[in-house]
């Protein structure tokens, strides 16, 4: 390529100017205003006009019982979705990977929910989770169990987010778990079977190993996915965090504080802590990332 | 042969079972969608309906504008899907093919931003987005997402993998920059662009949270929206709740049967960035 010039700089940014005007205006302004809006303590939305700034609402936010509230519900899913989420799509994965007939038939019914509508399959599940008439406590009282409140308890509601939450991104798992299989060479396996290594020997001491790249991105990834629930809620509690607030979540709680309260200062404060969470998942996966490199 | 840990009756025995845990759902609502409102809560459920109730899908389709909905859905994800392929194929073009000042430090921040939550911006988007009086309009769910950067970084991988020579030829024979993306990079890039398209077009249908606070009234709601509200409306009549339902993942459903190598590779390969 050449070496650049004025002709070839305009002619660049030409091309360049309509998904920068876009981008500038939608996503990288609003990066710097609402670090800044996290600081207004006396804000106008309809005059646009700052009359106070400050640290407050920091201090406001973690003084908010629901704020930790949120911020504790949002680790205990990540906690439930996040480490089964992944066992469970890896060992379909590895199912798939096996050399089976049918394997594409079976990856499309498993990818199925990834394309749904998180509102529309919510309001599905939560017909599922009814108590008297789903089909889930139907289901686990055939085997004896006694019907549960799924969506009216508090002990029940987040379990229920988490069985929903853990069917609906599966299939994007299984596919980024399948990509990475599918590039661990067979010669590693033929070696291990002339030595007699047993299945499960071969998959703790070769597919582990040479997975780890793809198991550590695939659990950043869902850990940050994690970390901003929010449709999942708003459609399966019919527009509430749950009952008694137990899925309160951080993203849920912006909207509360937006849209419900109009509290803007709180709300971008609140957002700024939930980047800075998943700005330090980011990191990690950048430093950790590296070391793993020499792995392939 | 290798010896394997699992039989392949065992592994076909464990994949149907999964299988049919993730398709029980589906099968439930659409079930649900086309009973009678007696079966809907029979013990033990009804699997078969005894008679196809498809009024179901006409009396939820009167009970909520859902053709407003589906139109308004329709427009929002063609537009923003267009808006953005162009967008992308403009900027991908610089990014590969033209060099410029400043192209790195662009560049890097644009990959900087994708580290940015998309929630982060919310609240600061709402304002600019009322500020320009966009509230309620197709403007406001249209235009901030007409440009990805993740589509841009897809798609100038893709362009590099086209040989410089064929650049090189046609400004030989006289082609334009302009006509030689159009006409060369363009239709080589197709599996790129398809990708990109389908990608864009489930994530525009299901998108929520934009358009529920960018849209007040009912004449702007996208179908999620409209849905989401569609559950207090219906109340308790989980029939019409699961015919709504289904008319709006259906789409999306047949669009992945048709197409799905080429979303499976999309989503492939955003994990090999890792």
């Amino acid at each position: 390529m050449q070496k650049p010039t004025w002709k070839s700089t305009l002619k660049g940014y030409l091309y360049l100017l309509p998904a920068l005007l876009i981008l500038v205006v939608f996503s990288i302004y609003p990066i710097i205003k609402s670090f800044l809006m996290s600081f207004y303590t006396d804000y106008d939305f309809f005059s646009d006009t700052v009359n106070a700034y400050g640290l407050e609402n920091f201090t406001k936010l973690f003084q908010d019982p629901n704020f930790i509230t949120a911020l504790k519900n949002t680790g205990i899913f990540v906690i439930g979705v996040v480490p089964l989420s992944i066992i469970i799509s890896l060992a379909i994965a590895v199912l798939l990977n096996s050399k089976i007939k049918l394997s594409g038939f079976f990856r499309t019914i498993y990818f199925l929910p990834f394309v749904t509508s998180v509102v529309a399959v919510a309001i599905v599940w939560s017909w599922i989770f009814h108590s008297d008439y789903g089909l889930l406590n139907y289901i686990l009282g055939l085997f004896g169990v006694d019907p549960i409140d799924w969506l009216t308890s508090p002990t029940y509601a987040m379990p229920a987010l988490i069985i929903l939450s853990i069917w609906k991104g599966l299939g994007f798992n299984i596919i980024i778990f399948l990509a990475g299989l599918q590039n661990i060479g067979n010669q590693y396996y033929l070696a291990a079977k002339v030595d007699g290594a047993s299945a499960w020997n071969r998959f703790k001491s070769i597919t582990l190993p040479l997975l780890s790249p793809t198991m550590f991105f695939v659990s950043i990834i869902s850990i940050i996915n994690a970390f901003k629930v929010f449709d999942e809620i708003f459609a399966l509690f019919n527009g509430r965090p749950g009952p008694a607030n137990s899925a309160l979540t951080v993203v849920y709680y912006v909207y509360q504080k937006f849209y419900e309260e109009w509290e803007f200062g709180l709300a971008t404060a609140a957002a700024f802590v939930l980047f800075l969470i998943i700005f330090l998942f980011t990191i990690i996966q950048l430093i950790v990332g590296k070391k793993f490199v020499h792995y392939n | 042969m290798r010896k394997e840990a699992l039989s392949k009756g065992t592994i076909y025995i464990l994949l149907s079972l999964g299988a049919i845990l993730m398709l029980l759902p589906f099968v439930w609502m659409i079930s649900t969608s086309l009973k009678a409102p007696n079966e809907v809560m029979a013990m033990p459920p009804v699997w078969i309906p005894s008679e196809w109730q498809f009024g179901n899908y006409s009396e939820a389709s009167e009970s909520a504008p859902f053709g407003t909905y589906f139109f308004n859905s329709i427009v929002v994800t063609v537009l923003t899907t267009i808006g953005e392929l162009l967008t992308t194929i403009l900027a991908a073009y610089a990014f590969s093919r033209i060099n410029f000042y400043g192209k790195g430090i662009v560049f890097a921040v644009l990959l900087g931003t994708m580290m940015v939550p998309g929630e982060m911006l919310l609240i600061p988007n709402f304002v600019t987005v009322s500020n320009l009086g966009w509230i309620d309009s197709y403007e406001g769910l249209i235009v901030p997402w007409i440009a990805s950067i993740f589509s841009i970084f897809l798609l100038r991988q893709y362009f590099f993998s086209v040989p410089q020579e064929l650049s090189y030829a046609a400004k030989v024979d006289g082609c334009s920059d302009f006509k030689f993306l159009w006409y060369v990079m363009v239709p080589l890039a197709k599996p790129a662009l398809i990708t990109i398209a389908l990608l864009k077009i489930i994530g525009s249908w299901n998108a929520f949270l934009w358009p529920l606070i960018v849209t007040n009234s009912q004449e702007l709601r996208t179908l999620p929206v409209g849905l989401s509200a569609f559950t207090t409306e219906a109340g308790i009549k989980y029939e019409l709740l699961m015919a709504a339902s289904t008319m709006v993942i259906l789409p999306m459903l047949l669009l992945f049967f048709v197409m799905q190598k080429y979303v499976i590779s999309g989503v492939a390969r955003s994990g090999l960035k890792g």
